[in-house]
């Protein structure tokens, strides 16, 4: 018998699947899903949701300037940018435009498994990734990239230092 | 005359930082992003007093920032935070080598940062420089944006064209400005009285004009693409200007190569042939000379010098060739930098480089004295930029804390001291929660104009609020 805790979080993964077509078969009341679906529930469903916030809790790992690692639950739908003022991470600085596409400030490095994975960017994204420091072949913007299910258990790290390449350039020009 | 002081201040309202312990104080000079960002990363450990010039704080996000670009100016919310921080108090309308000097705030506080910025500019050094119709961009960008000081600059929007020297981003966002249609303006924050004048320029060609080519060209492609995209406008470039560049491109680092393919495209496409306004780069031009018209009573064009490009990449220079050309124009903008000025004898200052000679924001040979933002590092460079200088500035004075570098043993009074020495210069100063009810009030004015909000002009208005 599941606990009460984690049968709703099951009951909530077996209607998202559901949703469309079979969505009779799977209703508020009933604490048993249809056997058929068991197998084909990702592997998600079996973590524990803390106090029934909706959307699910997906696990990202943090890695800031200093090396110092931070292992936070975050709700799907959140920004990477949302989760690290939310979360009170200590990364510095991180952010300064509030998500607008004005600044590089919320540039985070991804693995490449979840970088190749990730919606392609806009230009307007690239117009300030470009200006980033440190930028790698797998560099986005926190602000632009939504949690998702899948991405339960990455990393991410802040580059080394967070500077906007607009100052080094005109720095440099200026010499 | 010191003791004096403190003794005021005990029967002053609040003994706060006369008890014996009243731990670190320090203060900054600037109520900027730097000054904020410092604050904001030394709030951690010690109480931080802002003293700014100006009633209201926020130094160029409020003044340099376009009125379109509003997201940029979302700073001002973590900034707000930090004014309103139990253990940070900012102290508005304090002129700073004027009302009180750098080794009287160095007397009250363990230590001073001085985060005050560039309020000069460069001057192109040329003959008819101060003919009506010439302006800096640091004016023209205070004018639209509410600076009290640029509030009666009333520029002559009555030409078709306009030079802009130099090609970077502030000189991008004067361009915009100038051929933005007026209904893109009308809901931000620009003064009534530039949107007005705008709405009635007559204004439909810019020239932006740079020194070398369009490989080393300052601005972003953020900017780049605002221009490329104006509505009712059309690029209008040379193409000799761009010889060599197409094959230049596959060499070009990402962020290089999508900026100048942008140009490129702007250069083949030029855009709609019905616009009505039209802007264009115009590479390898120095000015050499503003030209009067007949009666010599105010610019009618500018003189330029061609060059040519020696070496290539960021290094490249200009070098002159003799060839000259002259562009009609009624209003021309340089935008070739800002320029920080020393504002207290006491303190160091390169005037080469106009910044305050410092070792990682430690100003030279002065024990507790640091820097930061642009008075430090030289005028370029974005919000971003700042906010890491600051962070690190903080970041060193912290550790010369700890270290034990500068004395923390003996007792600072802080603000109480130079409040009531201000006090008996007939100074008062405008505190955070005042500006807050001058913030209120703009933004009360610009709801019944539809706009973010309606910027005050007059320093005294703005202290009758406060203070109200």
């Amino acid at each position: 018998m599941l606990a009460q805790q984690d049968s709703m979080a099951f009951r909530k993964c077996v209607q998202v699947l559901l949703r469309s077509s079979l969505a009779p078969l799977c209703h508020p009341g009933s604490t048993r899903a249809h056997p058929r679906f068991l197998h084909t529930v990702p592997r998600l469903c079996s973590q524990s949701q803390p106090n029934g916030s909706s959307g699910s809790k997906v696990l990202v790992h943090f890695v800031n300037q200093s090396g110092v690692k931070s292992s936070v639950f975050v709700t799907e739908g959140e920004t990477l940018l949302d989760v690290v003022i939310k979360k009170n991470l200590d990364i510095s600085g991180f952010g300064a435009c509030e998500g607008t596409l004005a600044c590089s400030t919320c540039h985070l490095i991804f693995e490449e498994s979840v970088y190749d994975k990730l919606e392609p960017m806009v230009d307007e994204e690239v117009d300030m990734l470009d200006l980033a420091y440190g930028l790698t072949k797998t560099s986005r913007l926190g602000c632009q990239v939504t949690v998702e299910r899948w991405m339960d258990g990455m990393t991410v790290h802040v580059p080394q230092e967070i500077k906007d390449q607009r100052g080094k350039q005109e720095a440099m020009r200026s010499k | 005359e010191w003791s004096l002081c403190v003794c005021v201040c005990v029967c002053g309202p609040g003994v706060r930082g006369l008890s014996s312990s009243s731990g670190p104080r320090v203060c900054i000079v600037g109520g900027g992003p730097a000054g904020f960002y410092t604050a904001q990363q030394l709030l951690k450990n010690t109480a931080v007093d802002i003293y700014e010039r100006l009633p209201v704080p926020f130094g160029l996000v409020r003044f340099g920032v376009a009125p379109d670009h509003p997201e940029v100016k979302n700073v001002i919310n973590t900034f707000t935070q930090t004014g309103q921080h139990e253990r940070c108090s900012f102290h508005g309308n304090v002129n700073v080598g004027k009302d009180v000097t750098i080794d009287e705030l160095r007397q009250a506080y363990h230590a001073v940062v001085l985060s005050y910025g560039a309020e000069g500019n460069r001057s192109m050094g040329i003959p008819g420089e101060g003919l009506p119709g010439v302006f800096s961009a640091k004016d023209f960008v205070g004018w639209y944006n509410g600076l009290p000081s640029n509030k009666e600059l009333h520029p002559d929007l009555s030409f078709e064209t306009a030079v802009i020297l130099g090609q970077g981003n502030v000189a991008l966002d004067v361009a915009r400005i100038l051929l933005a249609p007026v209904e893109m303006l009308k809901e931000t924050d620009i003064t009534q009285n530039a949107l007005e004048a705008l709405a009635g320029s007559k204004v439909r060609r810019v020239l932006i004009v740079g020194r070398r080519g369009p490989l080393q060209i300052a601005c972003t492609i953020k900017e780049l693409r605002e221009m490329v995209n104006l509505p009712n406008t059309r690029a209008d470039m040379l193409p000799a200007d761009f010889e060599g560049i197409a094959e230049a491109l596959k060499d070009l680092p990402r962020p290089r190569k999508r900026l100048t393919e942008l140009m490129m495209k702007a250069v083949k496409e030029g855009g709609d042939d019905k616009a009505e306004k039209c802007w264009g780069f115009r590479f390898f031009r120095s000015p050499v000379e503003v030209l009067a018209g007949a009666d010599g009573k105010r610019a009618t064009g500018i003189r330029l010098a061609l060059n040519k490009l020696e070496g290539s990449g960021e290094s490249a220079r200009a070098e002159v060739t003799g060839q000259l050309e002259d562009v009609d124009c009624g209003l021309i903008i340089s935008s070739i930098g800002y320029k920080s000025i020393p504002i207290d004898p006491a303190v160091p200052f390169d005037p080469r480089r106009a910044i305050v000679p410092n070792e990682m924001g430690r100003v030279q040979d002065t024990a507790g004295l640091y820097c930061s933002g642009w008075v430090k590092r030289g005028p370029t460079g974005v919000i971003a930029t700042t906010m890491n200088d600051s962070f690190d500035t903080a970041r060193v004075l912290i550790q010369d804390m700890e270290a034990g570098k500068l004395d923390l043993s003996v007792n600072k009074p802080g603000a109480q001291a130079i409040t009531a020495l201000l006090q008996t210069r007939g100074v008062r100063a405008v505190l955070f929660s005042q500006w807050e009810k001058i913030n209120a009030a703009e933004e009360k004015r610009g709801k019944s104009l539809g706009k973010a909000r309606e910027k005050l002009l007059d320093v005294d208005e703005m202290l009758k609020i406060a203070w109200s």
